[in-house]
């Protein structure tokens, strides 16, 4: 069987062992966030959970790494504020740190991840 | 109080999965701990075991090594001799001060899919902590990136990364590639990607190349190297794919995704040397050798060294052992060496602690099977004896040593793996004038978004001469990856901006990392609980 997940309203299919991360590419999907600073695409950068720029909001969890995370039939991947809407209205976004970073960098304030 | 282990090895890579096999047929009780949900690391990356077909092999080297020691791993699994922890990451390491080590683990993706055969799965709850006498860290290691305009851009990725797509989930990242950086490890990453029917448009070397197959320390270390690389050239010639020496990608260019490279001739030192070609592609293919993960050993303690390659390392005596009593270090993080030496360590680690222990082999079977699967990839070894009374072990708390030939042996092949690795990291060194041409607006620090100007601004204006010093004032390696991208390129740059050439004093800074990942906020709760609850503990 092929999995079926959705992002930002699409359909990708999945082969069952596949990583998120490995379905999104081969869907031709390459960036699924953007950086804090200066709204740079990220997508796939180690492909081995080392570098975390492939975070994703996965049914509704924030912050898993997308070359990690197995697919799974039904999943949803990106949040609200990862979707092509939320792009659109740019408020949410840009300059501010209460936008989809809240999945990166300010992931701790949430209780998802801490560095020191 | 949790289960005591004889020893707890970390990582089920190359190194990994051999010491953790060698230790528990020498009869110590084991644990096993790795991030993966199956064995094999990132050289033996394979897709999901219950979903395999035959042709997941292609590409692999030692592949019967692999399956014969993983086949080894799960009849001890199965036999309750080792406790395999699959799926989960160890992001606090202690040592008390009766020498006993407490390892804190969390699961690496938060909600897996149910464990099924060949998922581990042993019953053990993934939160517990897990407490041994010794360990055996083997935490491998990763592709080593320079920065440099457009290297952030999606489509742009890890040489590794590239081949883990490839090897573990069947998918091709991209249909034009270009594969980029130094080292032997490109040719198999623009071999796997012509074979799964990308187009590869150009490997982009910057040394001049196979000069390790004149080396007669290097040919005579590893004459199977000489056949791969054969292998791999034939492939490079059948796919037509051009493989540009001394040349070097200056940048990636695209709008919001890879469009094409940049790319330039150069001299030994990575200075310009000719005319700019651009190369359209979808898909870069970034290495320039590899970076091993030392967060467990620098936690500990371990004392380092600068490798013959520039990295980071850790120091081990011809058993592998470091400087922390008890601590074991095996694979990449003793300096890059490849698979095969990877094994001959795990292994010689797992022997070398048997033998402090004073622990007898158990499993004369099932070890004779195991020298015949090592002689099948063209190492000969055949320990399996006992021996109850040479020491072998210099520390204080060594018992007899099992089988000294048979280490002796491993210590051999070990030595010629070091020699032929030195001879790879010197023919494919990285260029000492790299950063000369970097624009200001190059994203060193991808995490944090820190540019090369922000570092020549730390130090020009600022004073910041080395690589702590720079950390603290303009902040790379300070977001989710902690400098495990950008370390190795900042220390290099702090060094290139002070007028030299980096030092272990410039790496050590960006490869410390206290938790080793990024954990749950309840995680360190619970571990603070633990702590006000018993004094005496962890």
């Amino acid at each position: 069987m092929t999995y079926r997940m959705t992002f930002r309203g699409t359909d990708i299919p999945a082969e069952p062992g596949q990583s998120v991360g490995a379905a999104l590419v081969a869907a031709g999907i390459v960036d699924w966030r953007t950086t804090r600073k200066e709204g740079r695409p990220r997508g796939l950068f180690c492909g081995i959970g080392v570098c975390f720029d492939c975070l994703i909001t996965v049914d509704g969890t924030r912050a898993e790494r997308a070359c990690l995370i197995p697919a799974a039939d039904g999943m949803r991947l990106g949040d609200a504020l990862e979707t092509g809407d939320a792009l659109g209205t740019g408020d949410a976004l840009g300059a501010s740190d209460d936008g989809r970073d809240r999945a990166t960098h300010h992931a701790e304030e949430d209780g998802d991840a801490a560095h020191p | 109080m949790p289960h005591t282990h004889d020893v707890t090895v970390v990582g089920a890579g190359p190194a990994g999965v051999a010491a953790a096999v060698e230790a528990a047929e020498a009869g110590l009780d084991v644990a096993l701990i790795d991030a993966a949900a199956q064995p094999g690391g990132q050289y033996w990356r394979h897709f999901d075991e219950d979903r395999a077909r035959p042709e997941d092999r292609r590409g692999h080297h030692g592949w019967p090594v692999f399956t014969g020691l993983r086949d080894r791993l799960y009849v001890l699994r199965d036999a309750g001799r080792v406790h395999y922890l699959p799926g989960h990451q160890v992001w606090l390491a202690t040592r008390d001060d009766a020498g006993t080590f407490t390892l804190r683990v969390t699961p690496t993706v938060r909600d897996p899919e149910p464990a099924g055969p060949g998922h581990g799965g042993t019953g053990h709850d993934g939160q517990d902590p897990v407490v041994a006498r010794a360990l055996i860290l083997c935490p491998g290691g990763y592709d080593r990136q320079l920065p440099f305009p457009g290297w952030d851009l999606p489509g742009a990725m890890a040489a590794g990364g590239v081949q883990a797509l490839l090897k573990g989930h069947r998918a091709l990242a991209g249909r034009r590639a270009v594969v980029g950086g130094t080292g032997p490890f490109l040719l198999p990453v623009a071999s796997g990607l012509a074979h799964a029917g990308a187009q590869v448009a150009a490997v982009v070397e910057a040394n001049a190349t196979l000069g390790w197959l004149r080396d007669p320390v290097g040919a005579v270390s590893a004459p199977g190297k000489g056949v791969e690389a054969a292998q791999y050239a034939a492939t490079l010639a059948r796919h037509r794919i051009p493989y540009r020496t001394r040349t070097v990608i200056r940048a990636i260019l695209g709008d919001g995704r890879v469009e094409a490279v940049r790319t330039v001739k150069v001299d030994r030192e990575g200075r310009p040397a000719g005319p700019e070609r651009e190369i359209a592609a979808d898909l870069v293919a970034l290495g320039w050798g590899f970076t091993p993960s030392l967060e467990l050993p620098l936690m500990l303690g371990a004392a380092t060294r600068q490798d013959v390659d520039g990295s980071l390392v850790v120091e081990v005596d011809d058993l592998q052992r470091s400087s922390v009593d008890g601590v074991y270090v095996a694979g990449e993080a003793t300096g890059v060496g490849g698979a095969a030496l990877s094994v001959s360590e795990g292994r010689l680690s797992a022997l070398a602690l048997a033998a402090a222990l004073g622990r007898p082999r158990m499993d004369p079977g099932t070890n004779a099977d195991a020298d015949r699967n090592t002689e099948a990839a063209g190492n000969t070894d055949a320990d399996g004896t006992t021996d109850g009374n040479t020491s072998a072990d210099k520390s204080a708390a060594s018992g007899a040593a099992a089988d000294p030939a048979g280490i002796r042996r491993v210590q051999a092949r070990i030595r010629r793996g070091r020699r032929f690795a030195a001879a790879m990291h010197r023919t494919y060194p990285v260029p000492a004038a790299w950063p000369r041409s970097l624009p200001d607006a190059t994203v060193v620090c991808r995490c944090e978004e820190v540019t090369y100007g922000d570092l020549r601004h730390a130090h020009a204006e600022l004073g910041a001469t080395d690589a702590r010093t720079l950390k603290m004032l303009a902040r790379p390696g300070m977001g989710w990856c902690q400098g495990r991208i950008c370390g190795y390129a900042t220390a290099g740059i702090a060094a290139w901006l002070d007028g030299r050439r980096p030092t272990a004093d410039d790496l050590l800074p960006l490869s410390g990392r206290t938790p080793a990942v990024p954990v749950r906020l309840g995680e360190l709760a619970a571990l603070a609980e633990t702590v006000t609850a018993d004094p005496a503990g962890p």
